[in-house]
């Protein structure tokens, strides 16, 4: 077997070790020369039809695992009449592909598919307009497959769209009027393609960021507490003894400000260094503690916004006859990618490039920008996809890290995050304390319902930046961020509601970001457990009294199929309760992130003497429209109902007076094989309706629906998680 | 410092490598730099994830705490490698395109992101290479070392013991 070695490769020049270089999949035409984003307005920013009778589709949105370079795909190849093994799609790239956006709220297929389906239209029109001259035959009569063109009844009058337009441009305008094809025409859409990344990812064949290398890099690591402070606090160095590390010869110090770092041309001299570098840190008191938490939240000075008042909410939880109360205290939750962001960063006098795994490549050129002092045509930033990242992970701020040290240092830097980095310095999903009640009448209607919740919001400068001298801000607010209108009660009829946000302050909490499902498991807790316990007052199974206060079809829809999926049978929750050691439970909770609708079933067992609780069985299903390919939506669902589980039963960022203290998996336990649920996963499929988003909506569902199968099993109703053996060993106890 | 450097030698995939390195590199390091290769990869540092698993004469080696001076003259298979290490497990005259480990994963779509898979592949290869049968409470705790971010557990195991079917058949 011959294997290029990566000096070898290294000899060969300074272009990018490895990875396919851009120019290849456009045939000459002159793609990333020039800073992006390319015109939206013009058919060949979205696709490129090669002399070989392929294409390959420009595409906004990154592959984080979820199948969107397959499915998004799956759309251009219906509208443009080619087989998935004609068409393919490039990195994402500030000089090549259109700005779509962030791939953020799971709208890879919500927001860019209307674009690639209408583009493609485009394409097709003018491709057909062409075969027509060609051909001397009226559009009308003409038919393509496989993109050959040809004419109706006559077969051998054809001609290929490579030989109509291979290699070089449309130059025409997309004014997204050409007409696309209806559901029942789609040949892919809504079947279960196989994923395009998928046998080179088994290989080991596929260019994670982690690979990526370049000719003269250096290894690259930061330096910073193991564990961040208050967002506001940053890290301030006090004392930093660059004589440490004299006995790595090879490594140096790169510093800005309290920006540390240091490089080496071997990675574990680097590795070596960041650890023997003595830095003396500033560790005065910034942070509650863990155990102090909830309480700071409760007390603190907040700006409060009322998100939805509807009613007379105060009478009538004061006169009806069933009222319930719930509270959720959630924690601090990390996305703790698998592996470790990297970046690798070529940072020039003028110009800077930057390989990274930002979900937004555009978002990271501007920030880049700002950062380096460059116009941001001078930035070029590529997609390489790292590991799954469930949100604002550290991929910012390792992309502003790595482009620091390149600029310090003169040289492209490679900068792998440690896992104490990432797991120490996230953006975590911010902790939430909610209260809820609600009351129902007689008959078992739902007919008050009153929300508050505390959080706070996200960082809007990045740590690195942070570092160097930035004052920190927060995140411009945003609906996701407060009490959700649509996970607080909004899926059913209530006649009185009122939701009321309290924001907390960031710069006196962790730092915040936003992670898979922003909140909605907490919503969820509080909010499908207090609905649930009005069931039980009114003497009514769970999930008849779901239905009964649900009028809207489609949430109605992926309740029965949740319901149906786990043989849901009526009873009164806690009716087969027993005292055995170990019990099992079930539960049902219905959820969204913004506007799928997900429900879920959860089948759970708790063992009353060692306080463990395991999931045996998680149904969950999804109503996300139009699904382009089940098969990824069934991966997804399958995902988020194994990562609920995860969060529900083991995850908790726990920090001193000082410091995070969870900074890897021992201290931030993730469920393991052994206590993995069964999993049920079911789309509820609409090709006729518009495409929403399909990664993160059943997690909600499935938190709440985990809660309430822990009453069922036990008569208790837990207010915090996530369910560790002594949080249940002592609810237990409590009663 | 180059005084701590040393020539080492151990086989990578069957084939004999010479590397220069300080003894106390990690394995791993030596493997994605020196050797170009993408199988085993940084997850933890620590040995707690699995993201950076080889074989190391067959057995399952975290290689981000394995110091390369110790497989010195030792036999090392990755995740590029599985195909010739299954013929040659099974005495096949040609290496197979994936080892049936690697197509059960392609076959279940088991993958999302895919980081953890290359450990996932080296573990479940090792575990069917010993227990052709496994029982899946004996998946379970042959895989509870690896982790997984995305939650694809479910998948892994019905992957797992699609291999296993396979590989029964090739024996038949």
């Amino acid at each position: 077997m011959k294997r290029l070695r990566r000096r070898d490769f290294l000899k060969a020049g300074g272009a990018l070790v490895i990875g396919f270089p851009l120019g290849s999949a456009v045939d000459g035409q002159e793609r990333g020369n020039t800073a992006g984003p390319p015109d939206p307005k013009q058919v060949d920013t979205w696709l490129a039809i090669h002399a070989d009778n392929t294409a390959t589709v420009f595409i906004g949105f990154a592959e984080l695992g979820q199948g969107n370079s397959t499915s998004l795909l799956q759309i251009a190849a219906d509208e443009l009449d080619l087989e998935m093994s004609q068409i393919k799609t490039v990195r994402l790239d500030t000089n090549v592909t259109p700005n779509q956006g962030g791939t953020y709220s799971s709208a890879s297929i919500q927001r860019g598919g209307p674009q690639i389906r209408t583009a493609s239209a485009e394409a097709r029109l003018a491709l057909l307009q062409m075969a027509s001259k060609k051909l001397d035959a009226p559009a009308d009569r003409l038919t393509v497959a496989k993109g050959v063109v040809s004419v109706k009844e006559d077969g051998k009058r054809s001609v290929t769209y490579g030989e109509l337009v291979g290699g070089k441009l449309f130059k025409v305008p997309f004014t997204g009027s050409a007409p696309v094809k209806t559901p029942a025409e789609y040949k892919v859409v809504g079947t279960r393609v196989p994923r395009n990344d998928v046998p080179a990812k088994v290989r080991g064949k596929y260019v994670y960021m982690q690979h990526v290398r370049v000719a003269g890099m250096l290894h690259g690591r930061v330096v910073r507490p193991r564990g961040q402070s208050a967002y506001g606090a940053g890290a301030k160095v006090l004392e930093l003894d660059e004589s440490s590390i004299r006995g790595i010869p090879g490594a140096r110090v790169v510093r800005r400000g309290d920006f540390v770092g240091v490089v080496a041309e071997n990675e574990w001299d680097a590795v070596r260094a960041a650890r023997e570098l003595k830095v003396t840190w500033d560790s005065t008191p910034t942070l509650p503690g863990t155990a102090g938490l909830y309480e700071q939240m409760r007390a603190s000075k907040t700006n409060d916004r009322v998100v939805t008042e509807r009613g007379d909410v105060n009478a009538v939880l004061g006169s009806a006859p069933h009222v319930a109360t719930q509270i959720c205290r959630g924690p601090y939750q990390a996305h703790a990618p698998f592996g470790p962001n990297c970046a690798l960063a070529d940072v020039k006098a003028d110009s800077a490039l930057m390989m990274c795994s930002t979900q937004d490549v555009y978002g990271t050129r501007n920030s880049l920008s700002r950062l380096l002092g460059l116009a941001p045509e001078k930035v070029r930033v590529q997609y390489y996809e790292g590991s799954g990242t469930y949100g604002h992970s550290c991929y910012d701020d390792v992309a502003q890290a790595a482009a620091l040290m390149s600029q310090l240092a003169g040289k492209p830097v490679r900068l792998q995050f440690m896992r104490w980095d990432e797991h120490g310095w996230d953006n975590y999903g911010p902790a939430h304390v909610g209260e809820v009640k609600a009351a129902a009448d007689a008959s078992g209607k739902i007919v008050a319902y009153e929300y508050h919740g505390w959080q706070h919001g996200w960082i809007g400068v990045e740590t690195s930046a942070q570092l160097t001298g930035s004052a920190v801000a927060e995140f411009p607010a945003g609906a996701v961020m407060g009490v959700s209108a649509l996970n607080c009660g909004g899926m059913y009829e209530i006649p009185n509601r009122r939701l009321i946000s309290h924001m907390l302050p960031t710069k006196d909490y962790l730092k915040g970001g936003w992670l898979r499902s922003p909140l909605d498991l907490s919503f969820s807790f509080a909010s499908e457990q207090a609905i649930d316990q009005l069931a039980y007052l009114a003497g009514i199974d769970p999930y008849d009294f779901r239905q009964r206060n649900i009028t809207d079809a489609r949430w109605r829809g992926v309740l029965d199929a949740a319901a149906h999926a786990a043989k849901w049978t009526p009873r009164r929750a806690g009716a087969s309760r027993t005292d055995a050691k170990v019990v099992r439970g079930r539960g049902i909770g219905v959820g969204t992130h913004l506007a799928s609708y997900g429900a879920a079933v959860a089948e759970i067992e708790i063992n009353r003497e060692t306080g463990h609780v395991v999931a045996k069985h998680l149904y969950g299903a999804i109503d996300a429209g139009q699904v382009v390919n089940p098969e990824f939506v069934e991966n997804q669902i399958s995902g988020q109902l194994v990562q609920t589980a995860s969060r529900m039963f083991k995850e908790e960022v726990t920090f001193s007076k000082t410091n995070v203290t969870s900074v890897d998996w021992k201290s931030y336990p993730i469920l393991r094989f052994e206590e993995s649920p069964e999993v049920t996963a079911v789309v509820v499929q609409h090709l006729d309706q518009r495409s929403t988003g399909a990664g993160e909506e059943v997690m909600a569902a499935a938190a709440g629906a985990i809660a309430n199968a822990f009453f069922d099993a036990t008569g208790v109703r837990m207010s915090e998680y996530p369910f560790t053996p002594a949080r249940v060993l002592a609810a237990l106890k409590a009663g | 410092m180059l005084k701590t450097m040393a020539n080492l030698k151990f086989r990578v995939n069957g084939r004999m490598e010479t590397v220069s390195a300080a003894p106390d590199t990690p394995l791993l390091y030596v493997l994605a730099n020196d050797l170009a290769l993408q199988g085993p990869r940084f997850g933890c540092g620590l040995a707690q994830c699995g993201s950076c698993s080889v074989l190391v004469n067959g057995v399952e080696t975290r290689s981000c705490v394995t110091p390369v001076s110790s497989v010195e003259g030792k036999s090392i298979t990755t995740l590029e490698g599985l195909p010739e290490w299954y013929a040659a497990q099974k005495k096949l005259a040609h290496a197979p395109e994936l080892h049936p480990v690697q197509q059960a994963f392609v076959d279940e779509q088991a993958v999302q992101c895919g980081y953890c898979f290359n450990g996932m592949i080296i573990k479940a290869s090792e575990l069917l290479s010993k227990n052709p049968k496994p029982s899946e409470a004996e998946i379970r705790s042959a895989m509870n070392g690896h982790l997984c971010r995305c939650g694809t557990y479910p998948r892994v195991i019905k992957a797992i013991q699609r291999a296993a079917n396979a590989m029964a058949e090739v024996a038949r």
